[in-house]
């Protein structure tokens, strides 16, 4: 086989808990984002324009959505005869199968993969941001300053650098120190959870930790690397990077690219987005309808009135209804004159005539307040919403619901009703 | 599938103007989202028909650059899959495709080659969909030799640019006109036909050998008492576009609920080729009624009634009224276009006024554009 010098591994696993309902029968990467694409097409998208042909995608959480919207690769030009996308989940081995308990070790167990393209470096990837790079730039950093493992970082506000994993480096870039969500950040530079290692370095590492249980690149293989000597160095980015893992910053960073130009420029001609997209119709507005400050995908039809809106492929806006920032995705029918503010509604879900959505004062989630708070109500995806209900803040629908599900035809701010399972 | 399709995606009208400079009306935008021949390969492959012929002459750059992979509509495939015929020169021929017949007879080889036993005739021309699988069983059932499918049109259309035919009661046509001025009957081919593959090759190469190369003239109104030739009817959508009038009125059509419905929400859809572009947006001031709007277009103003392809652009304070607007044109701010088709890739200044008086204007200007 064509020897590859750089193949991308892209962990896709992970289910994003954090984002509630909205990952309920889908893996965090294939969620939706900006009215036409799913979070794995952004870094599926930078690598084919970053000339790497060679991606395998670790899935395991709920993978048949992901499945199907990759199938041969075929929107990212990464059906190719040698290389090109493969999606790697967990399998049975002759002993000690097991499912991935870990970032590195997901990778650990797909050695094989990349041992028949033997490449000379391998980009660590996740697929649950959402942001444009070029990794070509970063492999020439990493290639300069003849680096074992690169790990791309971006500044951050002091303040906020609690949050994140912290990289202390030299005036070289040369990784000093590692701090894990520290209290006293000594530096700004958070990681990104992007890196790329020399195939031998990582090779070793993996072999090296294979015994550790749910073994992971941040708390373990990067840690054993720097303990080793080996040259560790941070690669500086600049652009827009954007974490999706809570419904606030999920729905905040749909709202960006509405903006008049916004900072994450979907239009940009030379480094576009690719994505499935199954559905290809334009869409109509007709002689009734509003829609100002929106995206909307192809294949919807708008008979309201549409303001501040992320609204998918194929929806359907009744007469007299009213979306309001909201982000509605692919396939999801709202009826007449029914009131949407501040929700998400995942896919192929149908809302009733004379329903509001978000009404009242906020209530703290009775559920789990972490998830579901920012004010917004989340609805997850194939759920119904009858006629003639209102809802309240910081709530989630999930599932078939009728007249009864909502005592006195309100569902309370803080209230949720979950009538569907994995398998319903 | 027990035929093959071959679509006939030569032509030029000089009644289609300015318009067909730039490419063949196969290749011509529709509905949107479309070219012209999407319509006739979805309703092959959806029909499951394997095998396609494109033949082109005429300004096929554009044609081929949108069929320069047949995977949208699933033709990829080991057996069969879609194969484009420009005109070659060969030892024994180096005439342009002389007409449809001649189309076809200069590329027999291939017809010889299959195995299948009926061939699907339609013309890149026309926007339609449909299950040919229906009108193969009526062919085999009425033992035909050739089917032509058919449509009434209504009592007030002009029919003289159409081929018209009489049918008896047993569907049998009894008379074909082509293009008549003055005609006793408003049905009309549409351009659709289904023959039995060893009788194509048998009547394409007998007018080869009389000089003859029209299929309408030469072969279906010679053979019409001699062969069984039986109509089928259709009452779906059908339009030609063969006229700029025509072709604004398809794309026109399509703002109708039930052409919408019909072409875009029942299944099976029509296929195109993919552009990645991104979801249409609209900022502060859009205000779109009654309009079609295709993917990666912005829009900053007042649009109604109107088609917009993929990646328009419009300005702020504008005014596009019962308009197309092909692919890829860039509208500078206060500009009026009323009554409008303006040609892809323009770039229209500010503050520019253009109002179609009575007909259809075709705008096409040639500005530079540039590009941040």
């Amino acid at each position: 086989m064509v020897r590859k010098e750089m193949i991308a591994m892209l962990l896709a696993g992970g289910q994003g808990s954090r984002l509630g309902v909205l990952t309920a029968r889908v893996a965090k990467p294939a969620v939706s984002f900006g009215g036409k694409y799913r979070i794995i097409d952004f870094p599926l998208s930078n690598c084919i324009n970053s000339g790497i042909d060679t991606v395998g995608v670790l899935t395991q959480y709920q993978p048949l959505r992901l499945n199907t919207h990759i199938g041969i690769g075929i929107p990212w030009d990464l059906d190719r005869n040698n290389g090109g996308v493969t999606i790697l989940p967990p399998y049975e081995k002759s002993d000690n199968s097991e499912w991935y308990s870990g970032t590195a070790n997901a990778i650990f167990q797909n050695m094989n993969y990349m041992e028949q393209y033997n490449p000379e470096y391998v980009l660590i990837l996740s697929g649950d941001h959402i942001y444009k790079m070029d990794y070509e730039v970063m492999l020439d950093f990493h290639k300069e300053n003849q680096a074992d493992v690169t790990i791309a970082t971006m500044p951050v506000p002091l303040e906020e650098a609690g949050r994140f994993g912290i990289v202390i480096a030299d005036e070289n870039k040369k990784i000093q120190d590692f701090e894990e969500k520290p209290a006293q950040p000594r530096s700004n530079l958070a990681s990104m959870g992007i890196y790329i290692f020399s195939w031998n370095v990582l090779k070793e590492a993996l072999y090296a930790m294979k015994e550790q249980s749910g073994c992971d690149f941040g708390m373990h293989i990067i840690p054993y690397c720097h303990q080793r000597g080996k040259r560790l160095f941070a690669y500086e980015y600049n652009g827009y990077w954007k974490d999706v893992g809570t419904l606030g910053s999920y729905w905040e960073a749909n709202m960006e690219l509405i903006d008049l130009i916004p900072e994450f420029n979907l239009y940009e001609e030379y480094w576009k987005i690719y994505t499935k997209s199954d559905i290809i119709e334009p869409q109509y507005l007709s002689a009734d309808s509003v829609v100002e400050k929106s995206i909307i995908g192809e294949g919807t039809e708008i008979y309201g009135e549409v303001h501040s809106s992320v609204i998918g492929a194929g929806v359907t806006i009744g007469k007299g209804s009213v979306v309001r920032d909201s982000i509605i995705m692919k396939g999801t029918t709202i009826g007449e004159n029914t009131i949407i503010d501040k929700s998400i509604l995942a896919e192929n879900c149908s809302v009733g005539s004379n329903t509001v959505l978000n009404v009242g004062e906020e209530a703290t989630n009775e559920l789990n307040a972490s998830i579901y708070s920012f004010g917004l109500v989340t609805v997850g995806e194939d759920s119904v919403i009858p006629d003639g209900v209102k809802v309240g803040k910081n709530t989630a629908i999930f599932g078939v619901t009728d007249k009864e599900d909502y005592p006195g035809g309100v569902l309370e701010s803080g209230k949720v009703i979950i009538k569907a399972g994995d398998l319903l | 599938m027990k035929a093959i399709g071959i679509i006939l995606a030569g032509g030029n009208n000089s009644r289609m103007q300015e318009l067909s400079n730039k490419r063949a009306i196969a290749a011509m935008p529709i509905g949107g989202s479309y070219r012209c021949i999407d319509f006739a390969l979805s309703s092959m492959s959806n029909s499951r028909i394997q095998t396609v012929a494109v033949l082109t002459q005429y300004s096929a750059r554009s044609l081929n650059e949108h069929l320069s992979s047949s995977k949208w509509w699933d033709f990829g495939r080991k057996q069969g899959g879609l194969f484009v015929f420009n005109p070659t020169v060969t030892v024994d021929n180096s005439w342009w495709y002389r007409g449809t017949a001649d189309a076809m007879y200069q590329n027999i080889s291939f017809l010889k080659k299959r195995h299948e036993p009926y061939v699907i005739i339609t013309s890149g021309d026309c926007v339609y969909k449909g299950d040919f699988n229906q009108v193969l069983d009526y062919h085999i059932e009425k033992k035909a030799d050739i089917t032509v499918v058919c449509k009434d049109m209504g009592p007030s259309e002009d029919v003289s640019r159409f081929g018209v035919v009489r049918m008896n009661e047993d569907a049998k046509i009894i008379e074909f006109e082509e293009k008549p001025m003055l005609s006793s009957s408003n049905t009309i081919s549409t351009g659709i036909y289904i023959v039995r593959r060893r009788q194509l090759i048998e009547m394409l190469e007998r007018s080869a050998a009389e000089d003859r190369w029209d299929f309408v003239t030469d072969i279906l109104i010679r053979y019409k008492n001699m062969k069984q030739i039986y109509g089928y009817k259709i009452k779906d959508y059908w339009s030609n576009i063969a006229t700029v009038e025509s072709y604004y009125q398809t794309n026109m059509d399509f703002l109708k609920p039930e052409v919408r419905k019909h072409f875009f929400c029942n299944e099976p859809k029509i296929c195109s080729k993919v552009d990645d572009l991104p979801p249409a947006k609209y900022n502060v001031g859009s205000d779109v009624r009654n309009s079609l709007i295709a993917s990666g277009c912005i829009i900053n103003s007042k649009v109604e009634n109107s088609v917009l392809f993929k990646k328009v652009f419009v300005g702020k304070n504008c005014v596009i009224k019962n308009s197309v607007i092909l692919n890829d044109v860039y509208i500078g701010d206060n500009a009026h276009i009323e009554n409008c088709i303006v040609e892809s890739r323009n770039t229209i200044k500010a503050n520019t006024y253009y109002c179609g008086d009575g007909e259809i204007k075709i705008v096409s200007e040639s500005n530079e554009r540039y590009v941040l």
